[in-house]
């Protein structure tokens, strides 16, 4: 299953973080600033799966935006690798500019990672189902 | 697309995260949150009420804060009354921020609960939805015991709507997981097996992680989807089924699915109908041929999402292991994956090649790639994949290559990365052990080991190497020549002067014969590494010696003179000066039978399990050994670990099979210098040491009387000599004793576990007159953190019944502190054991049948009635436990004699265990009345 998605910045900023698993509060930034430095100091040729801990982390560079995904080893590597880049094609298409636009629209992405992942499962992969109670939700907005 | 900030937008949210954005620094933004936090807080406490816009606005403000690292502790109850909005906008809020910041421990999940309640029954699809989000978000035991019920109806019912179906199919599993048994599938099982028919995609990839879980623990009840899973697959890899809707990625049939559905078979054997089975052969063709294929699209998300689903298939075609020619295709695609250009491949395919390798059927495919594999271990720049392959090479191993794979192993071993260098060396160790023809060749590898990467040979490691030499005498003697050699080098490892130590003080002799390695050369060559060593080595290093004095009675007097240099008869490490002594004195005193019985070679050790093995295996979890299991003569039990052979060349720590020549350490010195134990010759006590047990005039007051859990106290040493006697917030007191005879002799250590002086601190003993004592006074003054120790040594004139009391005054910052304790000295504890035959104990158990000879007791059980317990009681009484005595095997019989000064008292017992009432019967019979009843007495406390 998957255990947590997080978006990071090239700082090592936090952006987004869901748990799938319960992780105390006070422990997510140690285990969060411990998953980015693994990710961001490896470079190109090295390859997009680190064992950390009893699990596996996913990650996936997109210019300034990182994806990491941690999955526990019955998950399949490659579509998880997969499943993030149907994440950001999704938000891509939702949004302009993905990598500032996220920030200001928080909701948006968490109802987003709703759609495609539920509990540690993949729920969803259709562009447009995933995208469907958004834009009802906007509709709704604009209707005020 | 709509613009997204406007309509429901947040100004407010949006200007505060602009400003965390623009700040420069760390503390700017912390005080700019702190700014926010006590406006939201005052918002939050003042008269006026909020209305819903505003209360989203705060909570998503917090929600931001939470997100850049920062606690939040308020606002919960806020995010609460968002759920019960009508708007949709601030409900979602509610729930995103109970899924993130509350957790199931929360008190608050009580009115959360009544919320969803709500929602759920709202049959609005989007609050649906929400409502389960939030429960699979959190998870509860208190929300599976209102929900589980509930969400199986709505999860099959016919007219819920497919995404709150794909909803509940996850929120289910979330509550399966968190509480199996809240979630009762039962009559719901046969319709959940059938979402995997659901025309919507959607709904089944949700479904299907639902049912894999629970066939996964309960197979048989859900056996009935492997067929439906077979028949989906298979509509969507011949791709002839039209309700792929959107579900194509980059021209791959609903990639995700077909992974999940592999998945869910790997939790099944093969499908026994042959029909189901050739449609699913036919798929797992099918994916393969496609990887041949051209690609039909040149990015890079086509061929990942392909290979996803190849691998998966992969992965199903080893758990089967029955399809030859289906593992040797895999392997073969396997092979190519190795040099593919994308990293993630080659990752991959290592991986899964080592699986591979490890099926009878593809093991010999496997090994074709030997060379390829080797050349990742050299040139793959990404240290993760040269685990993997470092993996690989040991699970391709056999017979066949090892000679290679350990030898490339090895030259890799001297540049690997620290962070797999423990593992690399325990996986050489076993191969080297496993595939060793000849045994010198296995030599010469652990010694090369130890040379290249001795900080991270493990004591497993080198123990192994020993036990082997020393059962098999043809590799002895070139290991003594090996061994030597490797200790020429000028720096050579601590962990070779182990092996060498222990090799050449037992086979030294084996080389003797050329002059470049006699005697006094190995001596000479192991001496010199000696000082450079730690503790336990030195200790080892001694105990060759003083092999070599029983080896070559040549080197005698040079050893001789080492052992007496000060440096190691008053070494101020007890263990190498009290090898030092005895050895000096044994190879002195004893005549040369005694020293070739005492230091007569080690006997083979008993064929086990490789340690090492077991090492390895504690380290990477169950599997990752699996290559062993399929060895058949490997098979066995794991778990068994092997006790290390003591690094102890006499034996002396472990019950050895030195015969009877030879004491054990502890009892050995106080034979040979039987005055001053160990304990009190470095406890640097004054000389004018032994007072009678008069009261000292320390003390004016008078001492306490004893505290009233002393008994109790008495009571717990009945059986032991050694533990904690006492312990205050001030002060602990340790006790450790030996008897022999009617004498003894009491450590007692006094802890201050403060950290301030006590002053004027003085103890007392005062006996009952069957008892005499000597107790040797301390210094009045105990530095805090410190510990002081103190003998007492006891005479036992006649048989007694009260236990001598220990009186303890200290002054603590000023107040005076007045402690009694009861020493727990016991009749008990001059016991002799004896050792008789049934007849004997039968005989004597009848002469002591006069009424006043035996005491008697029936009572409950306090403890466990546990066989292995009750004997360690009964040993621990200094009786001897009579085997095969009673006719029933149940009871147990114990004889001894007390030692008195003023006489010896036989003493018999039984001890009658009935574990259904859990009472027992304990009868004593003993020449004495008063010692039969009072051992009586003690005993019947103990069990």
């Amino acid at each position: 299953m998957i255990k947590f998605l997080l978006m990071v910045n090239k700082q090592g900023q936090t952006r987004l973080s869901k748990y799938y698993e319960q992780v105390d509060i006070e422990k997510r930034p140690s285990l969060e600033t411990d998953v980015v430095k693994r990710c961001l100091s490896r470079k190109k040729e090295e390859c997009s799966f680190v064992e950390y801990k009893d699990f596996k982390l996913v990650y996936r560079q997109y210019a300034a935006l990182f994806i990491v995904v941690g999955i526990s080893d019955t998950e399949n590597e490659l579509s998880i690798y997969e499943l993030v880049h149907n994440f950001v094609e999704v938000l891509d298409k939702y949004f302009s500019r993905v990598v500032t636009q996220i920030m200001f629209n928080l909701d948006k992405v968490h109802i987003i990672i709703d759609e495609i992942i539920q509990n540690g499962h993949i729920v969803e992969t259709n562009k447009n189902r995933i995208l469907a109670p958004l834009l009802a939700l906007d509709k709704m907005a604009e209707a005020h | 697309m709509p613009a997204v900030s406007k309509g429901d937008g947040m100004r407010g949210l949006a200007v505060f995260i602009s400003d965390i954005r623009n700040c420069k620094s760390k503390e700017a933004e912390i005080k700019r949150i702190n700014k926010e936090l006590a406006n939201i807080r005052s918002k939050f406490k003042g008269d006026k009420a909020l209305d819903g816009y505003s209360k989203k606005k705060y909570v998503c403000k917090l929600l931001f804060i939470f997100l850049l690292g920062h606690d939040i502790d308020f606002g919960h109850m806020e995010a609460v009354n968002l759920l019960s909005s009508n708007k949709y906008t601030e409900k979602q809020i509610g729930y995103l921020f109970i899924s993130v910041l509350v957790n199931s421990n929360s008190e608050l999940i009580r009115l959360i609960n009544n919320a969803i309640k709500n929602d759920l029954s709202s049959r609005n699809p989007t609050f649906m939805c929400l409502a389960l989000h939030c429960i699979a978000n959190v998870g509860s035991r208190e929300m599976a015991e209102a929900f589980a019920g509930e969400i199986p109806r709505i999860l099959v019912a016919g007219d819920t709507m497919d995404s709150v179906k794909q909803s509940a199919a996850l929120c289910l599993l979330r509550l399966y997981k968190a509480s199996p048994d809240l979630v009762l599938m039962g009559e719901w099982t046969s319709r959940v097996v059938h979402l995997l028919n659901d025309q919507h995609m959607g709904v089944v990839t949700a479904a299907i992680s639902l049912i894999t879980c629970l066939s996964s623990k309960n197979p048989d009840e859900f056996k009935t989807c492997v067929s439906l899973a077979v028949s989906r697959l298979s509509r969507i890899v011949s791709s002839a089924s039209t309700d792929l809707q959107d579900y194509t990625y980059y021209f791959v049939p609903a990639p995700w699915l077909s992974c999940k559905l592999l998945r869910l078979l790997q939790c099944y054997p093969p499908p026994e109908d042959g029909a189901v089975k050739g449609r699913l052969v036919e798929c797992l063709e099918t994916i393969l041929n496609k990887a041949q294929e051209p690609p039909k699209s040149k990015k890079v998300q086509h061929s990942n999402a392909k290979n996803a689903i190849l691998f998966e298939a992969i992965s199903l075609i080893i758990h089967y292991d029955s399809e030859p020619n289906l593992l040797v295709r895999a392997c073969n695609q396997l092979g190519q994956f190795l040099q593919h250009r994308e990293t993630n491949l080659r990752y991959l395919a290592l991986e899964s090649m080592c699986t591979l390798a490890s099926s009878e059927f593809s093991h010999e495919a496997v090994k074709t790639h030997i060379e390829t594999v080797i050349n990742a271990l050299k040139t793959e720049r990404d240290v993760s994949v040269r685990q993997r392959a470092a993996d690989l090479l040991y699970a391709m191993c056999d017979r066949s290559n090892a000679k290679q794979i350990v030898a490339e192993m090895l030259s890799y071993l001297e540049t690997a990365d620290y962070s797999i260098r423990e593992e690399m060396v325990l996986k050489v160790a076993i191969l080297a052990e496993k595939y060793a023809v000849d045994y010198s060749w296995y030599v010469d590898t652990i010694l090369n080991l130890i040379r290249i990467a001795g900080d991270y040979v493990s004591e497993e490691v080198w123990y192994r190497v020993i036990q082997i030499v020393i059962n098999r005498d043809d590799v002895q003697g070139y290991a003594a020549k090996t061994v030597f050699e490797a200790l020429q080098a000028p720096a050579c490892h601590e962990n070779m002067v182990k092996v060498g130590g222990y090799i050449l003080g037992e086979f030294g002799n084996l080389i003797a014969g050329d002059p470049r390695s006699s005697p006094l050369v190995q001596f000479n060559l192991l001496h010199s590494k000696f000082h450079l060593c730690s503790v336990p080595t030195r200790a080892l290093l001694l105990s060759a010696y003083i092999k070599f004095i029983n080896l070559f009675p040549e080197t005698k007097a040079t050893i001789q003179e080492v052992l007496r240099s000060d440096s190691q008869i008053r070494n101020s490490d007890v263990e190498l000066q009290q090898r030092a002594v005895e050895y000096l004195k044994l190879s002195s005193i004893a005549s040369t039978d005694v020293l070739a019985t005492v230091l007569e070679e080690m006997p083979p050790f008993p064929e086990r399990e490789s340690s090492i093995l077991a090492k390895l295996k504690k380290k990477k979890g169950p599997g990752a050994v699996s290559v062993e299991l399929e060895d058949g003569k490997e098979r066995g039990d794991y778990n068994g670990s092997t006790p290390s052979p003591s690094a102890d060349l006499l034996g002396l720590r472990s019950a050895a099979p030195v015969s009877g020549a030879a004491p054990s350490a502890g009892s050995l010195l106080v034979d040979v210098f039987s005055e001053a134990g160990p304990a009190a010759a470095s406890a640097g006590v004054n000389d004018d040491g032994f007072l009678s047990s008069a009261p000292t005039s320390a003390a004016s007051e008078d001492p306490a009387p004893p505290l009233p859990e002393s008994d109790e106290l008495l009571n717990k040493f009945v059986c032991k000599n050694n533990g904690v006697l006492f312990e205050n917030q001030l002060l602990q007191i340790g006790i450790k004793s030996e008897y022999r005879q009617n004498l003894g002799r009491m450590y007692l250590f006094y802890g201050n576990k403060t950290s301030v002086q006590f002053v004027s601190f003085s103890t007392t003993v005062s006996c009952p007159g069957e008892l005499q004592s000597h107790i040797l006074q301390l210094e009045p003054l105990v530095e805090g953190g410190a510990q002081v120790q103190q003998v007492i040594n006891i005479e036992c004139l006649t048989d007694f019944v009260d236990a001598p009391l220990l009186n303890i005054k200290f002054r603590y910052g000023g107040a005076l502190q007045n402690i009694s304790l009861k020493l727990p000295v016991t009749i008990n504890k001059f016991f002799q054991p004896t050792e008789m035959a049934a007849a004997d104990f039968f005989q004597r158990w009848k002469q002591l049948s006069q009424p006043q000879q035996e005491a008697q007791k029936i009572f409950k059980a306090s403890h466990g009635m546990d066989t292995e317990v009750l004997k360690a009681k009964l040993l621990g009484l200094g009786t001897a436990l009579l085997e095969n005595v009673d006719p029933n095997p149940e009871n147990y019989v114990c004889a001894g004699v007390i030692q008195t000064k003023a006489q010896q008292v036989g003493c018999l017992l039984r001890l009658e265990p009935n574990a259904q009432a859990q009472m027992y019967r304990l009868t004593l019979r003993s020449s004495k009345d008063t010692v039969s009843q009072r051992v009586c007495d003690l005993l019947a406390e103990q069990f």
